[in-house]
């Protein structure tokens, strides 16, 4: 992810499902804005992100976590146009990257996390979890390039990718990217797509549950494991009520 | 409370199979009625045409229930108008706890019917208390539903859900499947503690008597191709268990 002087082109693999109109409006100065967070050492920080919202939108952050540092970022992309979140991680020894992504909402538009993960060093863990919920002809996407140098025995790395689409049309890309030059590591990638579950919304219709508080408490359900590692009840619930709010407007 | 009239029911979207042909069964107040029949007969598919559940399709004939016609009405507004469907495989919802589920249910059925919602200490105590009628520890109250329950568990779990949500009228489809002895007698006295009343109605499909020596039904009814051909007294479910149901049926037929 090099500063770019001209627009990307799908050619370019961190943006091959991009909104590349939306990219265009945007321009070259539109996206090249990025933001340096560093953790130092043995510190732990964390981020929460609201992100998205009615005009295309492109944050851009590099987080650089020190030895024994842990660097957590947690976002709801729920706006209505293009959204994207590009987080580049950088891990000192023993570090950690937790990472815990929603992407929500109809429409027409592409919201994606776009995330890559060097691991330089030895003894260092990253975990991510993205849930993408979405209807119309909307897509949510989770590029995730995870880049483990020859130096960086025990490694743990782990991306879990999970797509709920309520309607015929949406759709939503999961690309995860192993690049792994140590022989001593364990990297591990998931990713599912389906639908909501047609037994779970009878059962709880028939115990007095509208459509709506069904579809409300399913999705609840699903996206909540995005916030697992979200130490922070106020922060959590903050992320949840985004992503639920945008559910009002989806179809049952 | 619960009129059925020649019902007649399919089952599957594509190549829609008659199940249901011509069922009749009213069951009143204070009554808990009992349905056997072999395999195939269609007795889910009755509970499940009751429930509402998708991909049944009823193509002729009536439900009244409490007064009002049952078709009339979506899966939730059954349940909020009285009805209780116990599931012959109770469903897990990962992510959901029981007590966040049960309260939100019991408060969608209790607004529906312009009724107060419950606070959450409210229903903690009331929670506890129909566990503590079933055995069931509050513990499992707050685990995921069904989620790693046992058959037996699953079972109790529902008739937990039953004594929270109060209803007027049950149908319980084969309850009594995937109990051992103890969980059946628990289960059993769940169901006469929650619904023996003047006011309440049950309809228990059943394959064995065993259930039945505990919930003692006041009328048994045979089902058989999707029809009732037989209705009597506790007696029948006696026989039914000592001559089995071809002889049953063959004097229906004779």
């Amino acid at each position: 992810m090099s500063d770019t002087a001209t627009l990307p082109t799908r050619r370019d693999e961190a943006w091959r499902y991009a909104d590349l109109g939306a990219i265009a409006k945007l321009g070259t100065a539109g996206i090249a804005e990025r933001q340096d967070i560093t953790v130092a050492v043995g510190e732990t920080k964390r981020i929460c992100l609201i992100v998205g919202g009615e005009v295309p939108d492109v944050t851009r952050i590099r987080l650089i976590v020190g030895d024994g540092a842990t660097g957590e970022v947690f976002a709801t992309s729920a706006g209505d146009d293009y959204t994207r979140l590009e987080i580049e991680v950088r891990l000192g020894k023993g570090a950690h990257f937790e990472f815990g992504g929603v992407t929500i909402g109809g429409g027409d538009a592409v919201r994606e996390f776009v995330t890559t993960t060097v691991h330089g060093e030895a003894d260092a863990t990253s975990n991510q979890t993205v849930r993408s919920v979405h209807w119309g002809q909307a897509t949510g996407n989770f590029l995730g390039e995870i880049k483990v140098a020859r130096d960086a025995q025990k490694t743990d790395a782990a991306q879990d990718f999970k797509g709920l689409l309520l309607e015929a049309g949406a759709s939503a890309n999961a690309v995860p990217q192993l690049e792994i030059f140590a022989d001593d590591v364990k990297c591990a990638h998931g990713a599912t797509v389906g639908q909501l579950d047609e037994a779970a919304r009878f059962y709880m219709a028939a115990r007095g549950l509208s459509p709506e508080l069904a579809q409300r408490l399913l999705v609840q359900a699903f996206i909540g494991d995005a916030f697992v590692g979200l130490d922070d009840e106020v922060e959590r619930e903050r992320l949840l009520n985004v992503a639920l709010s945008a559910l009002e407007s989806a179809k049952l | 409370m619960l009129k059925i009239t020649d019902l007649h029911a399919t089952v599957g979207e594509d190549n829609p199979k008659p199940i249901l042909k011509g069922l009749s069964l009213e069951v009143a107040a204070g009554e808990v009625h009992a349905i056997m029949g072999p395999n195939g007969a269609g007795k889910s598919t009755l509970a499940n045409v009751l429930g509402g559940k998708p991909g049944y399709d009823v193509t002729s004939g009536s439900v009244e229930f409490m007064g009002e016609d049952l078709f009339d009405l979506d899966p939730h507004e059954r349940a909020a108008t009285g009805l209780f469907l116990g599931f012959q495989y109770p469903v897990e919802i990962p992510g959901v706890s029981n007590v966040q589920f049960l309260r939100e249910a019991l408060n969608a059925q209790r607004k529906y019917r312009g009724e107060e919602a419950l606070s959450g200490g409210e229903f903690l105590k009331l929670a506890k208390e129909k566990a503590g009628l079933l055995k069931m520890d509050m513990e499992m109250l707050k685990r995921q539903v069904n989620v790693g329950f046992s058959g037996g568990e699953k079972k109790r779990a529902e008739m937990v859900q039953m004594g929270i949500l109060d209803p007027k009228f049950a149908v319980l489809d084969e309850t009594d499947s995937g109990l051992d002895i103890d969980a059946l007698r628990i289960v059993g006295e769940g169901i006469n503690s929650i619904m023996r009343d003047s006011g309440k109605g049950v309809l228990l499909i059943t394959h064995y008597q065993r259930l039945l020596d505990v919930v003692k039904p006041d009328r048994v009814s045979v089902l058989a191709d999707g029809r009732i051909v037989q209705t009597g007294g506790p007696d029948l479910a006696l026989r039914l268990e000592d001559e089995g149901y071809d002889a049953v049926m063959a004097e229906v037929a004779a």
